[in-house]
């Protein structure tokens, strides 16, 4: 059962990834990579609020560890920001590697407050 | 405006890639379900190293911290590989998108870091913060160097 809520739950995310980065990418024209920021940020939030309220194992299979782990990724992280390096984009690659886990810090902790907040 | 695939920036789509472009378009059900199958196939081997190696709240978080080090370490090959010998127009978007991109995760990465800290072990959540970015960029250019070195072997040994 936790097997199958795990697929469920990546089969969205992973595809959502990957039209949340097109839609994003297609909106502007810095090489900063908006779009894999925006799904980590949102994963991050989501997240968050989840761990901060009494989920049960399988809302946890299905929203945290499908989900959110397939929405968000390190893998698109590390590469963009190696290749933004190597394109002579440096400081992109400093702010990309920063930005994305100060923000995914304060995505998470937010969620956390929030969903404490809101569930007591 | 259009740069080659040597130029890619983004692995999941690089819109100044021309066929990442076109590919949504071109096949949506069949880049949307390959991207989906290899994301539930990457997620599952994530869960499956997380439930092998648990962690508590205060620890380090090897399992994740094992997985997208692993995952960075893949990309930069696949990518290697991907660049050199164009293959399928699902290829991409099944192993970089779909696995890799299921397999490594962000929100279990800072949420981790937040819990550590929220248990009182900031120090652990700043190793753990610190050694997540100071291997996988290195991995992911790791990766590369190796599939390149493989490549590069593999031309000279077909020309021979």
């Amino acid at each position: 059962m936790t097997v199958l809520l795990i697929v469920l739950g990546a089969a969205v995310g992973a595809p959502l990834r990957y039209l949340t980065d097109r839609a994003v990418q297609a909106r502007h024209d810095s090489p900063f990579p908006w779009g894999t920021l925006t799904v980590n940020m949102a994963g991050s939030l989501l997240l968050g609020a989840l761990v901060a309220v009494p989920a049960s194992p399988a809302l946890t299979a299905l929203v945290g560890t499908g989900f959110c782990g397939a929405l968000t990724t390190w893998s698109t992280l590390g590469y963009e920001t190696v290749r933004l390096h190597r394109e002579g984009a440096r400081r992109y690659a400093v702010a990309n590697a920063a930005v994305s886990v100060v923000a995914g810090l304060t995505a998470a902790s937010l969620g956390y407050a929030l969903a404490h907040a809101v569930t007591g | 405006m259009t740069r080659p695939d040597e130029h890619r920036v983004d692995p999941d789509v690089d819109l100044r890639v021309p066929a990442d472009r076109r590919e949504l378009a071109a096949h949506p059900a069949a880049v949307l379900g390959t991207i989906a199958a290899g994301g539930a196939l990457g997620a599952l081997a994530r869960a499956g190293v997380q439930t092998a190696f648990p962690h508590p709240p205060a620890g380090f978080g090897w399992a994740t911290f094992g997985v997208n080090v692993t995952g960075c370490l893949l990309i930069g090959a696949l990518m290697a590989v991907l660049t050199a010998r164009p293959a399928g127009p699902l290829v991409r978007p099944f192993l970089g998108v779909g696995v890799l991109g299921g397999f490594t995760t962000f929100s279990t990465y800072v949420v981790d870091v937040r819990q550590a800290v929220a248990a009182g072990a900031p120090g652990t959540a700043l190793a753990y913060l610190a050694a997540t970015v100071l291997l996988a960029l290195p991995a992911v250019v790791a990766g590369d160097a190796v599939a390149g070195r493989l490549l590069a072997r593999a031309g000279r040994e077909a020309t021979r």
